[in-house]
């Protein structure tokens, strides 16, 4: 990514982001623009730069800061009418490690309400567009940040991934998006949606890119007692879960080292000549339900990672197909007490009808909250209450299990899992809107990951006749991130990533 | 499984919502297709399996019993609220 220097001013960055952003206005990518601050940050960066002072490794690098990361800078209101008033008077870990760094934050990017939705058309501020079809939707719920990617108006934008967040809008949009695995990132700061699968990561417009920003931000925090030890920075430990890889058991195939663009590409560390890796495939994932599209992109691209010498196996894991229904109970089971805090009360919106402290409650959340956000705080509280919390709540987090133990047999007879991210392109703006349910299904492939809190990322592989992006998603075991970029980088087309 | 609008209420009530009728109907309809999709989990035998509530891999991080600098001030937070007075959240009366 371009950095600012002596010859391009961080100042001519931010401003031709800027010009680009209000330039894409049509889309609706942000909710908010940092104009005034992000130009007086930029000058600062100009100043140290002709001093000859050391600046950071993104200096002055625009970039769009997804609304639900709490910053001082601007209203934190994660898409909602409950926190449209809210100024945050703190800052996320990660927004201060990428500050830290000299990264300017442009925009605020619009995303589903508090997270919850497939697509960024339930947000309080209306629809985000799709990059490629104006009557198609972003994806979500980080839409807005993966269309400011796809559009080229910054070089990376923050997400936020509890169910696919990330990597299906970077499907939808042609650009890639990485969720690490649970604990890499921070979560203080972050608006709490699922603590048990909330994970911060990034769209960017390369794997080497999103190497960098998962090394400058990850990392143990003492304000998110859920963060790992930095193993991303330390290259792994004897401990640390990856498993061996598969490639030795390959036997004389795995001496050709296999041709990559790794170097070109950029990545830390990554070499010129990549061993051989067994990639597994999901059989119990290519079926009917799947676009045609899809399922030939997944076809084509076994077939390139075959001629190159990277060995398939087919993996049989029945118990994904109940992951949909595992992650709808858990997850607004979480959601249904961390969103118990919006209460009219400390801070955010108030309604102005309430007479008695039961109505700033009620009235407040009522008129705040949209209706996907009701439906997700009211199943939870359903498949928690008594009477019911043994057959869905229990249960669930029992197939939890099974999930786990599945992603773990498969990591034994490969290195990475290639799967789609969804089962469709992009859908059409109001085609699933009202009816929840066909909304969730576009879940199916992307839910089970965090579900398991291993890595996923999307690797954008071309688009459809109409022109709609296409993208596939590689996995890896916990805490196998780095390993999971290189091989990116490596079997990526170095002119995809131009 | 049959929602009905007392099933509703009691949600909404837990959720403390004041639903509109017309709001009732519609989500009623909607959570109804919703658990309907996730009783599916009743085909799955979990007997002897171990529930999974958390995937981190740690367990008790613990930290010195101290007070830290924090990030933001009793004013500051104050701020926040929608209403307040001598260093207090103001809310309408309880009762």
């Amino acid at each position: 990514m371009q950095i600012a220097t002596k010859d391009i001013s961080a100042v001519s960055l931010v401003k031709a982001a800027l010009d680009k952003a209000k330039r894409c206005e049509n889309y609706n990518i942000f909710v908010s623009l940092n104009e005034e601050n992000a130009l007086k940050k930029a000058e600062e960066i100009d100043k140290k730069i002709a001093a000859g002072e050391k600046v950071g490794r993104l200096a002055g690098v625009p970039y769009a800061l997804k609304d639900n990361f709490l910053s001082k800078e601007g209203n934190t209101t994660a898409s909602s009418k409950i926190l449209e008033p809210f100024k945050s008077p703190i800052t996320a870990t990660s927004v201060e490690k990428l500050e830290a760094e000299g990264a300017i934050m442009i925009g605020r990017t619009n995303m589903d309400s508090f997270a919850h939705g497939s697509s960024t058309e339930n947000s309080y501020f209306g629809v985000t567009k799709n990059a490629k079809d104006e009557t198609r939707v972003a994806g979500g719920s980080s839409g807005g940040s993966a269309v400011a990617v796809a559009k080229g108006i910054v070089e990376f934008a923050t997400g936020t991934d509890t169910g696919g967040s990330i990597r299906q809008p970077a499907s939808f949009n042609g650009v890639y998006g990485f969720k690490p695995t649970y604990g890499t990132i921070s979560r203080y700061g972050v608006v709490a949606m699922a603590s048990s699968t909330d994970c911060i990561g990034f769209f960017a417009k390369s794997a080497a890119d999103l190497d960098l920003l998962i090394s400058i931000t990850s990392g143990q925090d003492p304000k998110d007692m859920t963060t790992l030890p930095d193993y991303y920075n330390s290259g792994g430990s004897a401990n640390d879960g990856i498993s061996q890889p598969c490639a030795p058991k390959l036997g004389a195939q795995q001496a050709s080292p296999v041709e990559t663009g790794a170097r070109e590409a950029g990545l830390a560390n990554a070499v010129v000549s990549a061993p051989a890796r067994v990639i597994g495939v999901i059989k119990d994932f290519d079926n009917d339900a799947v676009s045609s599209d899809i399922r030939q992109t997944l076809t084509d691209k076994i077939a390139e990672l075959e001629a190159k010498g990277h060995k398939i196996v087919e993996l049989d894991m029945p118990a994904l197909k109940y992951a949909l229904a595992v992650y709808y109970i858990v997850v607004p089971a979480e959601i249904s007490s961390n969103l118990s805090r919006h209460d009219g009360i400390r801070y955010g919106y108030r309604s102005k009808d309430a007479t008695n402290l039961g109505e700033v409650y009620s009235k407040s959340r009522n008129d705040g909250f949209m209706s996907e956000n009701k439906r997700r705080i009211m199943i939870g509280h359903f498949v928690l209450s008594s009477g019911w919390y043994d057959a869905y709540y229990l249960k669930a987090q029992k197939a939890r299990t099974l999930i786990i133990k599945e992603y773990e047999n498969a990591f034994k007879k490969c290195d990475f899992i290639l799967t789609p991210v969804s089962p469709n392109p992009a859908f059409k703006i109001g085609e699933k809107v009202n009816n929840p349910v066909s909304m969730y299904l576009e879940d199916v492939m992307s839910v089970p990951v965090n579900l398991a809190g291993i890595p996923g990322l999307t690797i954008p592989v071309g688009e459809t006749k109409d022109g709609l992006s296409l993208g596939l998603q590689l996995l890896g075991p916990r805490r196998s991130d780095k390993k999971l970029l290189q091989f990116a980088a490596e079997i990526t087309n170095i002119k995809e990533n131009k | 499984m049959k929602i009905t609008r007392e099933d509703i209420n009691h949600l909404a009530e837990l959720s403390n919502f004041s639903l509109s009728d017309e709001e009732a109907t519609s989500l009623g309809k909607d959570l109804e297709n919703i658990i309907k999709y996730i009783s599916q989990l009743d085909e799955l035998d979990v007997k002897d399996v171990e529930p999974t509530y958390q995937v981190f891999e740690m367990e008790n991080v613990w930290r010195e019993d101290k007070i830290l600098p924090q990030d933001a001030d009793r004013e500051q937070l104050l701020a926040l609220a929608p209403e307040s007075q001598e260093h207090q959240i103001k809310v309408p009366k309880v009762l």
